[in-house]
């Protein structure tokens, strides 16, 4: 009689660490059926929490910052949030509107590094960035300019592009002159230009057609498209301020992985980042953004995961549009930053990091010292959808062979541009055959 | 005379992330006209609008490849020598290496360009140089600006 037992195969991918975010892959399948999914992150957010304990709530936004090298000033946007809403503190406009273009200085800067060097390698088949602007040098100098781009706002208002220095809790340490800003309109137009080219560059690429009943989590509800401000919304009637967050959602430890988990508590698994936002805020977007999705083939929602580089790329577009109006708009505030006098309280923030939902919570003594810090990255919010991404879509491409299967499954991981993506050079495959 | 340009990749204060800045401070003390010392992070953009503008450049960076710390390695990048991916200790996870590949790929290595790879020890938060960087960067500051 045929030995009958299923045929195992267990494909692992480890990433060797570097600073930003380590994970692995891990797929085990028996025969024909898809047994066990699970991607860890060893990303340690925790640490920081314990970290900001005993501090000064002004500490907190430089402190935070340190978590993520790609995206420091989604941290230091929440956390100022968090302290001012802590303070009572109300930011004036131009406050609002510097924030609003500094965090469009990082979506540019790190959409443009993911679109063209992480993610469209993944389309083109290319091991890599570097391999792949061997033959499309023009396309690669254009997310370059646009990341230069990125790199030149937060420069200009946070000091320097990694790690920003001129946030404060109540505004800047110092706030540009409207000449400084002014000088940043010639790039960003051109800018603007190369984005549009990015759109119709990413739009022709061949998508698996595939689609995912997500509950999408998203900021949104302030009129306009989110970055600092809004409502906490989900696809599925959810509508909280951000100081609910956590009756709504919680995280909980899985083995496989040191990234908490975080699901809506009573619904289950949901995906912040491009697509939740898009989804839940099109209709917000600049005409140009919104003319360009839709000449991409982008309607009012996206369910596809992999068309999230479209979706990053109007993003991308819409942030120099709203970059520039904001520039053109900016009046220079009476005085950098609004200070009030310290109280002990409990403030909350989201804001939307390039890659999601970024919930920071603190407990302030009278003294403004930090007695509990709470942080909620996109990436550990994402985590089971990218899971339930490869649950559904793995078991159609177990014919393929083990470097074809593990690299589908490597790209269905970077739609969701989790940290570990920035690893896209140091994976390794084991593959043990049953 | 043809300006050199020294980039010095690296954090202060992140242990022997810091050499090139540490190099930076040397070479600036020496002021060695016709060379231009820059101390920056090490990320990939920036470091390629520097290479391109530039016709000689020299990079240093901490490096971490097994060898014995402080040992130096010189990589020709512009004679052909490539950077091995992922052994730089860069605090970024797209720096000197990546650069460099995207430049050769794009065409814009200059002509002239060698990278001082320094062997690392330590990279504790808040740390300074261990020993034999500290002395492996007095080398090289002496050896660039000889150069």
């Amino acid at each position: 009689m045929a030995d009958r037992t299923p045929k195992r195969r267990t494909i692992d991918v480890d990433v060797l660490a570097r600073v930003e975010g380590e994970g692995a892959l891990q797929l085990v399948i028996d025969g024909d059926q898809l047994r066990r999914c699970e991607l860890s992150i060893f990303e340690p957010p925790r640490f920081f929490e314990a970290l900001l304990r005993g501090r000064s709530y002004l500490e907190a936004p430089d402190i935070t910052a340190r978590i993520c090298g790609i995206c420091p000033v989604a941290y230091q946007m929440s956390a100022v949030h968090a302290m001012e809403d802590a303070l009572g503190i109300a930011i004036p406009e131009p406050i609002r509107l510097l924030r609003r273009l500094l965090y469009c200085g990082e979506w540019i800067e790190s959409h443009g590094l993911h679109i063209y060097l992480l993610h469209a390698p993944d389309f083109l088949g290319y091991e890599g960035g570097v391999e792949m602007a061997k033959d499309h040098p023009e396309a690669v100098k254009r997310g370059l300019a646009l990341k230069k781009a990125g790199n030149d706002i937060v420069r200009c208002i946070g000091g320097r592009e990694i790690h920003p220095i001129n946030v404060r809790v109540g505004g800047f340490w110092r706030t540009p002159r409207r000449a400084e800003l002014g000088t940043l309109v010639p790039t960003l137009s051109r800018a603007r230009d190369l984005a549009l080219e990015t759109v119709r560059f990413v739009g022709a690429f061949d998508f698996p057609d595939v689609t995912r009943d997500y509950e999408f989590v998203a900021l949104g509800g302030a009129g306009e498209y989110p970055f600092n401000e809004g409502r906490v919304l989900s696809s599925r009637g959810l509508d909280i301020p951000p100081r609910d967050y956590e009756r709504h959602f919680a995280e909980t430890h899985v083995r496989h992985s040191n990234a908490l988990h975080s699901h809506r508590i009573g619904a289950g698994a949901y995906l912040t980042g491009p697509l939740a936002r898009y989804s839940l805020n099109s209709r917000l977007l600049s005409p140009l953004a919104r003319q360009a999705a839709a000449d991409a083939g982008i309607g009012d929602t996206c369910h596809n995961p992999f068309r999230s580089i479209v979706v990053r790329a109007v993003e991308v577009l819409y942030a120099l549009d709203e970059a520039l109006r904001v520039i053109d708009a900016y009046q220079e505030p009476e005085a950098p930053f609004v200070e009030a006098p310290t109280r002990s309280g409990t403030g909350y923030a989201c804001t939307e990091a390039p890659r999601g939902m970024l919930y920071h919570r603190y407990r302030l003594a009278e003294d403004g010292t930090i007695e509990e810090a709470k942080i909620v990255p996109p990436t550990s919010q994402n985590q089971p959808s990218i899971e339930d991404d490869l649950r559904a879509f793995v078991p159609a491409w177990l014919h393929l062979p083990d470097d074809a299967l593990r690299h589908r499954a490597e790209h269905a991981v970077r739609n969701h541009d989790p940290c570990i993506s920035c690893a896209t050079h140091f994976l390794r495959l084991e593959v043990q055959r049953g | 005379m043809t300006e050199r340009l020294v980039l010095c990749c690296g954090t202060p204060g992140r242990g022997d992330d810091g050499v090139g800045p540490a190099v930076a401070a040397r070479l600036r003390a020496m002021a060695v006209p016709g060379l231009r010392v820059e101390a920056i992070p090490g990320e990939a953009t920036a470091l390629l609008a520097a290479l391109e503008a530039h016709a000689d450049v020299v990079l240093v960076d901490a490096a971490l490849s097994g060898a014995a710390p402080g040992t130096v390695r010189v990589i020709d990048c512009g004679a052909g020598e490539t950077v091995p991916v992922g052994r730089t200790a860069s605090s970024h996870g797209f720096g000197v290496a990546e650069a460099i590949g995207l430049a050769r790929a794009l065409g814009s290595l200059p002509a002239r360009c060698r990278i001082y790879a320094i062997e690392a020890e330590d990279f504790t938060i808040g740390g300074s140089l261990s020993p034999a960087v500290a002395a492996a960067a007095a080398r090289v500051a002496a050896e660039i600006a000889a150069a």
